[in-house]
């Protein structure tokens, strides 16, 4: 059984990675999950979906500039040591 | 400079005087071989005076912004309450764990901000005993592993990394199944992380009661287990 935190960790850089590149106008909003269409009214409670959808909003914006720097790493040191 | 600066007295003489760059420890007292100048004579220069307080001061502003983030994602002075048990506690709560039928109030008794040391509490969570299951746990899954001649040093850090990537898991799962239904809770992440953790208490005492694998042989000498198992 080799899941280690190393794999854990790939997988989640992996993850982390895919959702970034789902763009909002060109895939999302065809699915019904862009950020402007129809969350739900103001006092209600956010359903599931409106949750996902902010989460991905907000994992998209806050790890833009962080991916960039942890992708070159992961590149250089996986060109490096194999 | 004429004076010297506190920091920088008799490095080489008394060994393990403060570093002049943060972040360098020195073990002993730095080598003086006799063709070359001293080494604390370059530290008397105006510019690295200027160079130490600098660093020096940006030490210190790293250990602040380290502290201040840590502290909001694991809030390490509660941290010391999770690990104020005692005997009377730990036999209690192991009791509960197993045999949790019998146990008429559950949930902590007062609320307070800061968390309810377990000592006052059989109810209050902890952080020893799911420590001390999950080092048990791997030791009893090298143990099996060793009863089938499967074991090898290598496997130990593999069976706790492996353990270890499975708490995170089931943690991150919880954190963001509350997250996605919008529970209002005051579970915090390490209430979670100690939940998660009971669970190693059942998974060893399991194997030992059952026909057991982990002896390789029933212990109470019932059916024979099948030649091909694992824990």
């Amino acid at each position: 059984m080799a899941f280690t935190l190393y794999s854990l960790l790939q997988a989640a850089l992996l993850v982390v990675n895919a959702i970034a590149v789902l763009h909002e106008e060109r895939f999302l909003r065809h699915v019904g999950w862009g950020s402007d269409q129809g969350i739900g009214g103001f006092g209600e409670e956010p359903g599931i979906k409106a949750q996902l959808t902010n989460l991905i909003r907000s994992v998209r914006t806050v790890m833009r500039v962080p991916l960039i720097a942890v992708n070159s790493v992961t590149i250089i040191l996986l060109l490096l040591f194999g | 400079m004429a004076d010297p600066h506190p920091l920088f007295d008799d490095t080489s003489a008394a060994g393990g005087g403060g570093g002049a760059q943060p972040g360098r420890g020195y073990g002993g007292p730095p080598p003086v071989s006799s063709p070359y100048p001293p080494p604390a004579s370059f530290l008397r220069e105006p510019v690295s005076s200027l160079a130490v307080v600098y660093g020096s001061s940006l030490a210190s502003q790293g250990r602040d912004i380290v502290d201040r983030n840590l502290d909001r994602f694991i809030p390490l002075g509660r941290l010391k309450y999770y690990f104020a048990v005692d005997t009377v506690y730990v036999g209690r709560k192991l009791g509960l764990l197993i045999f949790p039928f019998v146990h008429q109030v559950r949930g902590v008794r007062y609320q307070q901000d800061t968390p309810v040391a377990p000592r006052f509490d059989v109810n209050a969570p902890d952080l020893d005993i799911p420590v001390m299951a999950f080092v048990t746990y791997i030791l009893v899954a090298s143990l099996a592993l060793g009863t089938q001649n499967k074991f090898s040093p290598d496997s130990l850090g593999l069976q706790a990394s492996s353990a270890l990537a499975w708490l995170i898991m089931e943690v991150l799962a919880v954190l963001l199944s509350l997250y996605l239904v919008t529970v209002n809770t005051d579970l915090t992440t390490i209430n979670l992380i100690t939940f998660a953790g009971y669970k190693y208490v059942g998974r060893e005492v399991s194997p030992l009661l059952q026909n057991s694998r982990v002896w390789g042989q029933p212990p109470l000498g019932f059916c024979p287990p099948p030649s091909d198992t694992r824990v």
